[in-house]
């Protein structure tokens, strides 16, 4: 266990209240926007920024206070930027089906629509 | 541990909980289901990202894993309540 300079503090202090910051932002938005489409954008900065942030002040913290690199943080943003876009994109899906499927105005019809079947009910994957 | 590093720490997990009860708010009044399964997720993320920052306050690796964990299980859970939505309301 080493002594952690003051600067290396100051920084990870800094990530810190951005990634705080930030995950502000993105739940204010999630929560006052209007339409569910609207409202998937805002948290794409708590999932970023907020995540790469505390990523980062973790592994500059923890390499500092080994003495060695660890980078093992890092991980985390890198396996979410993997299964964040899954989970986002089956949620698009899933309000896009369901707008469909309430007959509401303005929806988008499905790419399939022209040469298949009449009876082309779109089924689940 | 410095003050300042102490009451940066303290800030972010007060921006936390500032930002978990948007999102709870959102999870009990969003009008559909998708809106909820989304707030069900941001409020695991949000759960994970609290475990990452305790973890540099108490100065040990050891958060590192339950946050990873955490991490795969929101994916897991969100992934299949999606599919379930979608797949529900093809039934009926």
């Amino acid at each position: 266990m080493n002594a952690v300079p003051f600067w290396v503090e100051a920084v990870v202090a800094l990530l810190l209240v951005a990634s705080g910051l930030f995950v502000v932002i993105g739940a204010m938005g999630f929560l006052r926007l209007p339409g569910f489409f609207l409202r998937m954008h805002p948290p794409a900065l708590t999932y970023t920024v907020g995540s790469w942030c505390v990523a980062l002040a973790g592994a500059l913290y923890f390499s500092v206070l080994e003495g060695r690199l660890a980078l093992h943080p890092l991980l985390i943003p890198i396996f979410l930027a993997i299964t964040v876009p899954v989970t986002t994109l089956l949620l698009a899906r899933v309000a896009l089906f369901r707008r469909r499927l309430a007959g509401k105005a303005e929806t988008p019809a499905p790419l399939i629509a022209k040469d298949a079947p009449p009876s082309g009910e779109r089924r689940a994957p | 541990m410095s003050p300042l590093l102490f009451y940066a720490i303290a800030f972010t997990l007060g921006c936390y909980a500032v930002a978990s009860v948007m999102v709870l708010v959102r999870l009990l009044r969003g009008p559909r289901a998708q809106d909820r399964v989304f707030a069900l997720d941001l409020l695991y993320f949000q759960a994970m990202l609290v475990v990452l920052v305790t973890g540099i306050f108490h100065q040990s690796d050891r958060y590192f894993e339950v946050a990873l964990l955490i991490a795969l299980f929101g994916f897991v859970s969100s992934a299949g309540m999606a599919k379930f939505i979608l797949r529900g309301e093809v039934i009926e």
